[in-house]
Formats: structure tokens, sequence, C-alpha cells
């Protein structure tokens, strides 16, 4: 099969058919990929529910030249031959991602003062990047009673913006899954059928697919802020997994385990809950170096870096 | 060149004279001098029991604030701490527990919160920060010490009493950008 042109805000790129738009975005890199809440490129069948990734088609392909009566969502449509996509290029797509962003805020609560995803969360993120910095509405937020899923993953249902990761990466990495979606429309929640603890050698990874505060570390919590700790990248020899993790450390002290999340904030590789939960000795693991953190974030402040090498002497020069 | 002022002198090393070799003129025009500062008017004060005008926005002690049922407000967020350009904040964040309520206005609070304040450049950013209006700077001196330690403030010392005549008014510090955003119910996290 010929590889397909298209053009994503007017950067031509060749992909190989079944591609969706935002992969070809992400093979172009920068400001041109669309944001994503839901979509996992390592879960099948995730995306299509956040629609913070729509994007406008104003050629849908060679053959058909006439552009597509909706925004579509990037993360699922496919490419075609030819197609003409418009990103940030487009008044319209930014317009509808604010409003979109809003929607996802309405039931929000915002507790980032106390919820352990600030700083690593990606709602906030997005929000900050709209500059959405206010509701403009007067509704009582949804609440729901706090479930225990058992002692090593806290679920905060107020903060669940159901993009669905969770309840695939129970799916598709564990080999049985006890929690799934009930309810529907504005009273669907992420709830374990019988209030059975979520037992499973990868449910950890739960954690860290979630873009919100939603599923957090139950050992981690409020234990530090992510921006006092120190990200380190470790491995150790499992069994189980690959072992590659980054330790968040606070002087000799691991305060938690994670898996290595790309620059799209998704895992590397999934880590097994024993790497994730049950070594926090320094001794277990064998450190590689400090991880590299986007300066942006706030979770590089107060670290101080040596602007001495050749990398960081073009970063400054750019 | 030409010269910037007309207070430069030639510097030489010509003899001095009979007059200026005793040295007593010189003495004379010295005490006089001296003699003039006594009728001025005082630029000091007698600090303790008289106090200068301080202005309403000036920034000295923190005080860590209660909310109206005498539960703290601070959540050990940390941005006070990470805005801090002399990284003199540090906290330990706890949960609270059940049949704390009355203590901690929100499920996590500060057990411990630590302002050094001899690393302190009282700039007034942690309070700029605060997004749970806990922290503020008040005109209050920070008492001087003859050790170090005890210039690390802990919360004993920043959290205000309890007691409401003792409280610590704030009300002339916040600014109307901060009343607004205290009325404004669209701002529904900091009810």
């Amino acid at each position: 099969m010929p590889l397909l042109k298209l053009t994503i805000d007017n950067i031509e790129v060749e992909v190989e058919p079944g591609t969706t738009i935002m992969n070809a975005a992400r093979k172009i890199g920068g400001h041109v990929v669309p944001p994503a809440m839901c979509y996992y490129s390592k879960l099948e069948g995730s995306g299509g529910k956040c629609r913070t990734c729509l994007v406008k088609v104003s050629q849908g392909s060679f053959k058909d030249n006439r552009p597509m009566p909706k925004l579509v969502a990037s993360c699922r449509t496919l490419v075609q031959d030819g197609m003409v996509v418009q990103n940030t290029t487009s008044p319209e797509v930014i317009e509808n991602r604010r409003a979109i962003t809003e929607f996802l805020l309405l039931n929000h609560p915002l507790d980032c003062p106390v919820c352990d995803q600030a700083g690593e969360c990606h709602l906030q993120d997005l929000s900050y990047q709209n500059g959405l910095e206010e509701t403009n509405t007067d509704e009582a937020r949804r609440t729901f009673a706090p479930i225990d899923i058992g002692n090593l993953i806290k679920l905060h249902m107020n903060r669940c913006i159901l993009c669905y990761r969770c309840v695939m990466v129970a799916d598709q990495i564990t080999d049985s899954r006890v929690h799934g979606v009930l309810g529907r429309g504005d009273h669907s929640e992420i709830s374990t059928l019988i209030k059975k603890a979520v037992d499973n050698d990868f449910s950890g990874n739960m954690i860290d697919v979630c873009p919100v505060g939603a599923l957090t570390d139950k050992t981690f919590r409020f234990k530090s802020r992510v921006w006092f700790t120190r990200p380190f990248d470790a491995h150790r020899k499992c069994t189980k997994c690959s072992g590659k993790t980054v330790l968040w450390m606070k002087g000799e002290e691991i305060l938690r385990v994670t898996g290595r999340k790309d620059k799209y904030g998704e895992l590397e590789e999934f880590i097994c809950n024993d790497c994730r939960f049950v070594y926090k000795q320094p001794k277990d693991w064998e450190i590689e170096g400090p991880r590299k953190i986007e300066r942006h974030s706030v979770i590089s402040q107060n670290h101080y870096e040596k602007l001495d090498n050749e990398e960081n002497e073009d970063k400054i020069e750019a | 060149m030409e010269k910037l002022t007309n207070r430069s002198r030639v510097v030489s090393d010509k003899k001095m004279t009979f007059l200026e070799k005793i040295y007593l003129p010189a003495i004379i025009k010295g005490m006089f001098i001296t003699l003039k500062h006594f009728f001025r008017k005082k630029t000091t004060i007698n600090y303790p029991e008289q106090k200068r005008e301080f202005s309403q926005i000036y920034r000295g002690q923190h005080v860590l604030k209660r909310d109206d049922l005498g539960r703290e407000r601070c959540t050990a967020c940390g941005l006070c701490a990470v805005a801090c350009p002399a990284e003199a904040i540090t906290m330990v964040a706890a949960e609270r527990k059940p049949g704390e309520e009355n203590l901690y206005r929100e499920e996590k609070y500060a057990a411990v919160y630590e302002i050094n304040m001899l690393r302190c450049i009282y700039c007034g950013d942690c309070e700029e920060a605060c997004p749970k209006e806990a922290i503020f700077l008040t005109d209050r001196i920070v008492a001087s010490q003859y050790q170090r330690l005890p210039f690390v403030y802990g919360k004993e010392l920043l959290v205000e009493p309890l007691d409401p005549d003792k409280r610590i008014d704030v009300s002339v510090r916040q600014t109307d950008e901060v009343r607004d955003f205290k009325l404004n119910k669209r701002f529904a996290h900091n009810k």
C-alpha cells in the first residue's frame, strides 16, 4: 500500500494507511499535536471520549475535497490521502477546545491544593493552555460518596473525567477486571461492583494512566507535593515487568515509584505492583540518574541544572 | 577631561603651616560641628517606648490565618514554598482524621509548617501565591534572637491564636482584587 499524504497546519507528512490524524500529528510533533485526555496509544480502543482532540478537516481527501461537516476527533479518525487538517490554525478548533475544557471542568472539583496529582495533571495543563481560570456555572458539582478500592489505590470519584483509561488498563493489562463504569450520563462513575478490592499485579498502572487525580497512589497520599520530590530513573531485576521506573525521592527516601512517561504523558512500559508499591528502599534499585523534566513543568522548579554542557548551550541560543 | 563634579581635590603632600601643625583650629572646627548637632532635631526614637508609624502593607512577620470557624486555612499545597525565592518555607502535610473537622478546613493540612526568618526576604510572594488566603505578612517585626535556631518559626508562632480577640487583622492588607476574589462566587473553590 502506498503512503498517504496529508497536511496538518500546513505541514505535510506521509503516513501509512490506517493511521489516525492524532498519530500523524505526533509524527510531526510540536504544537500541531492535539491534546488528548482519553486517548492512550498503548491501550487498544482508547480515545473518542473526551473530545479535546477535535480538529477541523478542511479537505476530506484528493478524491472528495469537500470539508468534513463537523469537527472530528483526531484520535479516532483515520487519515485519507490528500487530507487537509487544521489544528491550531483554525480559530474554530481553538474556540471549541476552550468549550470542551470548560465542559470537563464542569464537575471537576477545584481542589488542586489538596490533590496529589497537582503539578502533573493533564487537566490542569489543559485548562492553563486554554486560559480558563474561572467557571461560568453556579450549579453544585456532582459528588459521590467515597469508595474504598483497596489499600494501594485511592479513588476520588469527584475528580474523574470518565476517560475510561483505567478500565482499559484493567481490561487489557491485567487478567481479571474488577471495576468498570456504572450508571449513565451525569451519574456514571468508576466503581468496583461489589466494592471488591482492585487486586492484581498490574493494577497500579491505573494510577499512571489517569490523566487527573481520580486514581492516586495511596502510599504516596499527602506525603509530598510532586515538585518537592526529585525524580530519578532507576531499574531493578523484576520477573513480572521490565523493572524500569522513575523514583520520586526526597533525600534518601523513596516516596513514590511510577512508570516512565513520554512527552505525551503516556507510560513507556507498564510496571508491576511489586516495583511500584513494595520496593521503597534505595538499596533495592539501581539508580541511573536524574530524570529530565521539561523546563516549563512545575516539577522542575528549584531544580538547579548546570548550564555548561553543549546541549544546554544550544537551548539558550535557541 | 571634563570633571564630573567639583568635589574632587588633587592630592598633594605640601608642608603644613604652623597653624595646621598644632591642629587646634581643626579640632575647634570639628567640635563646633558636633555642637551644632546637639540642637538639631533627633532622627532616632526610643524604640520600645516610642514606635514609628508603619505602612498598612508593611511586610513583616507572617501569620497563618484561621477561618471564621477557627479552622486552619492552610492546606499544605506547597505553592508558597515553590514561589519563595529564598526557599525559606518548608512543610509536611498530613491527612485530617475524623473528628478534626473543627481544626482544619480541608482534608489535608500542614502538620509542620516552618519559615526560616533569616532566609526570608519579606517579598510577599507567598501571600500572593496562596490559593487559600491562609498566609499573610503582617506589620509585626520578627523579634531578634541570640541564636540562629529560634528564627525557624514553626506553626506555634505562625498560626494565629484561636481566641477571637487575639486574631490578627489582615483586612487592610487584602487588596480589592483579593476581596473581589473572595466575594465572587465563580471562584467556588475558595469558599
